[in-house]
């Protein structure tokens, strides 16, 4: 009997997708939070000085979307409430039970302390001039520590630097190890390559990098701030620059299952050809990348004017983001929607208002915007915007 | 050096907030290795990665199948006719569920089990699937009975026709 939606022949518990839009999204805030940490890392540790108006940005952007990233995982489990016993009693053989670890391992040792390093002074003065609940909040933050005098906040600096250095490993660990947990799957020859963790990196880099530059756009336009175009130029050629690893990885990736064309080769071949054809080939490889590469080589390329110069990193960041997700999708529900009798496909189909839907995922996306609003009013980006820190 | 010039003390003085830090850090990992301590069982990793109390835990749940030898000391003529047929390694229990209810009660009668749907029932195993082994009995129940039910000519004791 025909079941709606299958082609050929599946097994019986491959019929269903069970990593769905959830599933999607993880990786792809994961991979926001690594690369805009990474773009934040480029002017801490790597002197990039054009790119400091983003500095500050980039790490509450990357805690944002960090305190969102474990949701989507709690909503697709069946026991959430039991999520808790990977930190009691932790099973070392098990990739997944290590998320908990590696994710408390860069939020409180990297992104948390971080932050507070570069806001210390700003939060000492806060707490010194605000009242009431918020001066309170200052206060706490401050750990009961006034001193910011210029050898106490030497000494930050470079714990701060330190910090930046551990960091940076850091940020490739939680995304080479979203990408592992993929790339580790030997079952599955859509994900099973030592590339992954690779790919999944440098993808995160690109869509983290795409994100801030987008945001630090919107943001000054909604602050009525003249965008700092050196800035911006910076960004973009660095968005550039990883953009083109990122693809030839990805590339070299294809060429490579093509040229060694293994015993899965003609089913997912056949895949790529049909089911993902749209979201693979249209859209992420021709709409969302080349498109988007393309734009930043002729701004590398030629002279342009100022105004148009930033719709193109508008229109080209944007792109990245849709791209990248695009990634995200092909990689989750492309590994699964082919048999690993490699005899017959799968469809998958988004619901609409449930636990794994499409509201959910866009409550989801909408959470660390607010999350971000929030943490820019607990604490200013833009210190010229505001009095100078007494120290 | 930030403490070049001056003495430890000062240096000491100038890092108190990173020292304050260090103690809420190590404060919140001794709270949750506190609850860790709390929260595991005791007995935890005795006979391997896991609690034996969930032993204990899993053996109070009520059993749910009676076993095929409870079936067959009342219903000999059905037990019978199964055996000699090619259902014979199918348990009672595959197709009309658990009833251990129905054997442990006083009154077996009143609990008796409801009859299986066999419109959807002998499908389970024999639809026709390329992935079964070829000398297995499959048909396209669509085309095969033309909606019929199974045991209108199947007896499915002994599913001779």
């Amino acid at each position: 009997m025909a079941i709606p939606g299958v082609e050929g022949f599946m097994y019986p518990n491959e019929v269903e997708l069970q990593w769905g839009l959830l599933i999607v999204l993880y990786p792809y805030i994961t991979g926001l939070v690594a690369g805009a940490f990474i773009l934040a890392s480029l002017e801490r540790v790597f002197k990039v000085e054009a790119v400091r108006p983003t500095y500050r940005l980039a790490l509450l952007t990357a805690l944002a979307f960090l305190l969102v990233a474990p949701l989507p995982l709690q909503l697709h489990l069946g026991h959430p409430e039991r999520s808790m016993e990977m930190y009691l009693t932790p099973h070392t053989s098990s990739a997944m039970a290590m998320f908990g670890f590696v994710y408390l391992w860069y939020l409180t040792v990297v992104l948390l302390l971080e932050i507070w390093l570069e806001y210390r002074a700003d939060i000492v003065h806060m707490a010194r001039t605000s009242t009431g609940l918020k001066g309170l909040i200052y206060k706490a933050l401050t750990l009961g520590s006034m001193n910011v005098s210029p050898a106490s906040r030497v000494i930050d600096d470079k714990v701060g630097y330190a910090v930046t250095v551990i960091g940076i490993p850091s940020a490739f660990l939680l995304h080479g190890y979203v990408g592992f947990i993929f790339g580790s799957v030997k079952a599955n020859p859509w994900w099973s390559t030592p590339l992954m963790p690779i790919v999944f990196l440098f993808s995160a880099m690109v869509s983290g990098i795409a994100g801030v530059m987008v945001l630090y756009m919107a943001v000054m336009k909604a602050k009525k701030m003249p965008i700092d175009m050196r800035c911006v130029d910076t960004i973009a050629k660095y968005l550039f620059y990883t953009f083109v690893i990122d693809f030839s990885l990805e590339m070299l990736d294809l060429v490579h299952r093509t040229y060694e064309a293994d015993e899965s080769f003609r089913s997912l071949n056949f895949m790529v050809h049909t089911r993902l054809w749209g979201s693979q080939v249209i859209l992420q490889i021709f709409l969302c990348t080349l498109v988007p590469l393309a734009l930043l080589a002729s701004t590398q390329l030629f002279r342009i004017g100022e105004a148009k110069r930033r719709a193109m990193y508008l229109i080209t960041g944007l792109l990245v983001l849709v791209g990248i997700f695009a990634m995200r999708w092909n990689v989750v529900i492309g590994g699964q929607l082919f048999s690993k009798s490699f005899l017959g496909y799968t469809s998958f189909k988004v619901q609409f208002a449930a636990r794994e839907g499409l509201l959910t995922a866009i409550a989801l996306m909408i959470l660390p915007f607010a999350i971000f609003v929030a943490l820019v009013k607990l604490l200013p980006p833009w210190p010229e915007t505001t009095e100078a820190p007494g120290d | 050096m930030p403490w070049k010039g001056g003495t430890l003390r000062q240096f000491f003085r100038n890092s108190g907030h990173l020292i304050r830090l260090a103690a809420v850090l190590i404060a919140g990992l001794c709270v949750f290795l506190l609850i860790r301590t709390a929260l595991i069982p005791k007995a935890f990793g005795k006979y391997g990665h896991y609690s034996p109390g969930a032993l204990d835990v899993i053996r109070q749940r009520p059993v749910s199948y009676a076993g095929q030898d409870t079936c067959v000391m009342c219903h000999d003529g059905e037990a019978k006719e199964r055996a000699s047929g090619r259902h014979a390694h199918v348990a009672c229990e595959a197709c009309h569920g658990p009833q251990a209810a129905h054997a442990n009660a006083d009154d077996p009668s009143a609990h008796k089990p409801r009859l299986p749907d066999v419109a959807n029932l002998c499908r389970r195993c024999h639809e026709k699937d390329a992935a079964k082994p070829a000398h297995f009995p499959q048909v396209v129940t669509a085309e095969h009975s033309g909606g019929a039910a199974c045991n209108s000519c199947h007896q499915p004791h002994n599913p001779h026709l």
